[in-house]
């Protein structure tokens, strides 16, 4: 088994390679470099040249590039061109917002998908099955962003049950007011952005059990006599979860990488919306930090997916 | 005499297997009254949209002019009313449906003509091509591709509606590539494809004149959810305002307007149409989807 994970941690660096090279390319088609926005206007031509050479602008491409990696290596993602504050502060202030938003996501998912998922495999067919079906074809077909702001005129709005933005209200004081506060803005996100991404666990979950129903080793246990509930508790359902498990790692960093769309349409100040933010405001080395951590976000989801299922599942370990 | 006979039925039967097929797929949504309603949503907005938009000029109807701004539903001849830049909202909806239908059509012409290439290859020949073609889709796969997508629109020089094609395209194949690789490798060891080998048919015959019309149905399957997956791709995109260019009308820029607060109460005909007519696309082309692999199923179970 540790093979398996040393080898999955193998392919990853080629990955992250080829990745932070990628990032890299985009960087250098943006416009703008480390002076934009701090330069001062009555600087003459000729200092910013020097600084420019004293900063290896003028440097090969690929003597940029190992510096740029070494730097990541140092934490050091550069200054934001419009804020003047250091990049990694820019987004660890708001990568504490996201990161809640996801976890809270993630809770909800789960726990609105498993109960989803069993039941609808369980009774196959029959109008709980339906339902979820039906469910199930709304928050697939429906684009994202029409079902958030569908549901943010309706319980924001019009109903007004939820704040409309934001994280947490500037009148909010003490531990539990912050909390209160942080999770009241949140709920409303999170369970739309939950609701669309049970889709595919729901349907993993059924099918996992409509198909290990008729294994064979389930007709066994039955004709040993083990009792209905034990059946399906012990071993149909064991066996369905295996891929559900192992979507954990990709829900998480997809929430966080992908959260771009509810933050915006709630506009929750977290990673995707300083994303966006950055964007129109041309804040360059931002962007590229930004790339690069959804980029490793998503290569360590895959990660973590693929070791979860080498762990629950020996079938799938190198031999 | 009689053995050229039995040969002929075997050819008449085998040509007439796939549009057979096909007539069964159909019967199977005409049968399904919710599908035949879906069915009738996407011609009527297909006519309204590219019908409608033939009456309209382009260039003429993204003209602002501030004097008719904000006029509501009905108002000084306006049916849906009109934005802040007094543009009808009417004549941005057909014109915007048009377009966001348009894109996504193209962009899945694109994925499912690669993406097919790509998964037969891969599935057929297996081995070192396989893998390596694998390693290439898990790599883009696993790309950030929202932010790369929105990064590219804004550094690409002569930034069109036709590069908005490609760069969604550029990530698209992937998943169809693997979708059909999967169904190849399947199919790969069948006595079909082995006879054929036997009697020495080419790799590209096997591959595009005996594999690929045992997929059809899977390809129409494939083919219509892309289509509602791309649509949604392009006007997400252009909600978020980094999809088509502002003079290009889209349901996404439409919808975008409900990004603004004020709009979402005050002035609920900017963006409601484009949201409806944009719910109703979807969820009739993914229930007709839906339909087609449900009769696909019922007939792989017959076999």
């Amino acid at each position: 088994m540790w093979k398996t994970i040393l080898r999955r941690l193998l392919i990853m660096i080629p990955q992250l390679l080829i990745l932070s090279l990628l990032v890299f390319v985009l960087a250098k088609m943006m416009p703008g470099d480390p002076f934009t926005g701090q330069i001062n206007p009555n600087m003459d031509a000729k200092t910013i040249a020097h600084l420019k050479q004293e900063l290896g602008l003028n440097d090969p491409v690929w003597v940029q590039y190992t510096r740029w990696v070494g730097d990541l290596f140092h934490g050091n993602l550069g200054q934001s061109y419009t804020q003047h504050v250091s990049v990694l502060s820019l987004i660890s202030d708001r990568a504490v917002n996201t990161f809640w938003l996801s976890l809270l996501t993630t809770i909800l998912t789960y726990a609105l998908a498993i109960p989803m998922g069993i039941s609808a495999g369980r009774h196959q067919d029959e109008w709980q099955d339906q339902t979820i079906q039906i469910f199930n074809y709304f928050t697939f077909a429906i684009p994202g962003f029409v079902f958030y702001i569908l549901g943010l005129w309706l319980f924001g709005f019009t109903l007004g049950w939820f704040p409309i933005s934001g994280s947490v209200s500037a009148s909010a004081h003490g531990f539990w007011g912050v909390v209160g506060s942080r999770l009241y803005h949140m709920i409303l996100p999170a369970i739309l952005y939950a609701l669309i991404t049970t889709t595919s666990i729901v349907q993993y979950l059924r099918t996992g059990i409509v198909d290990n129903k008729v294994e064979d080793y389930v007709r066994t246990a039955r004709s040993k006599g083990v009792p209905e509930n034990v059946v399906f508790n012990k071993h149909i359902l064991r066996n369905s979860m295996l891929p559900i498990a192992a979507f954990m790692g990709t829900t998480i960093t997809g929430l966080l990488g992908g959260s771009m769309i509810i933050e915006t349409v709630f506009s929750y100040p977290g990673m995707g919306k300083l994303f966006l933010d950055s964007i129109s405001q041309r804040d360059y080395s931002t962007l590229t930090a930004l790339i690069l951590l959804f980029g490793i976000l998503t290569l360590i989801g895959n990660l973590l997916s693929d070791i979860i299922m080498s762990l629950i599942d020996p079938r799938i370990r190198v031999k | 005499m009689a053995k050229e006979k039995k040969q002929n039925n075997a050819k008449t039967a085998k040509a007439s297997l796939p549009p057979s097929g096909l007539k069964v797929v159909w019967r199977e949504i005409w049968k399904d009254k919710v599908a035949r309603l879906a069915f009738f949503v996407i011609v009527a907005i297909l006519l309204l949209t590219f019908v409608g938009s033939l009456f309209l000029n382009q260039g003429k109807i993204t003209e602002m002019n501030v004097l008719d701004s904000y006029y509501g539903w009905g108002q000084n001849g306006h049916l849906l009313g009109t934005d802040d830049g007094g543009r009808d909202i009417l004549n941005l909806l057909i014109m915007g449906g048009r377009n966001s239908i348009l894109i996504g059509l193209s962009v899945t012409l694109i994925t499912e003509i690669v993406g097919l290439v790509v998964g037969l290859v891969s599935g057929y020949y297996g081995g070192t091509i396989d893998a390596i073609i694998m390693r290439i889709v898990d790599f883009i796969q696993v790309l950030p591709q929202l932010p790369i997508i929105i990064v590219l629109t804004t550094t690409i020089n002569n930034y069109n509606a036709f590069t908005l094609v490609l760069l969604i395209a550029m990530f698209g194949w992937t998943t169809t590539a693997r979708y059909y690789r999967s169904f190849i490798l399947s199919q790969r060891g069948r006595d079909y494809v082995l006879a054929s080998k036997t009697s020495g048919s080419s790799d590209f015959t096997i591959m595009f004149r005996e594999v690929l019309p045992n997929i059809t149905s899977m390809i129409i399957i494939d083919v219509v959810l892309t289509i509602a997956g791309n649509i949604g791709i392009e006007t997400t995109l252009s909600f978020i305002g980094y999809g088509l260019p502002s003079t290009t009308p889209s349901l996404g820029t439409l919808i975008g307007y409900a990004n603004d607060p004020v709009n979402v109460i005050n002035r609920p005909w900017l963006w409601l149409p484009a949201t409806i007519m944009l719910l109703l696309i979807s969820l009739s082309i993914n229930y007709i989807g839906r339909a087609l692999q449900r009769a696909g199923d019922a007939r792989q179970r017959e076999n």
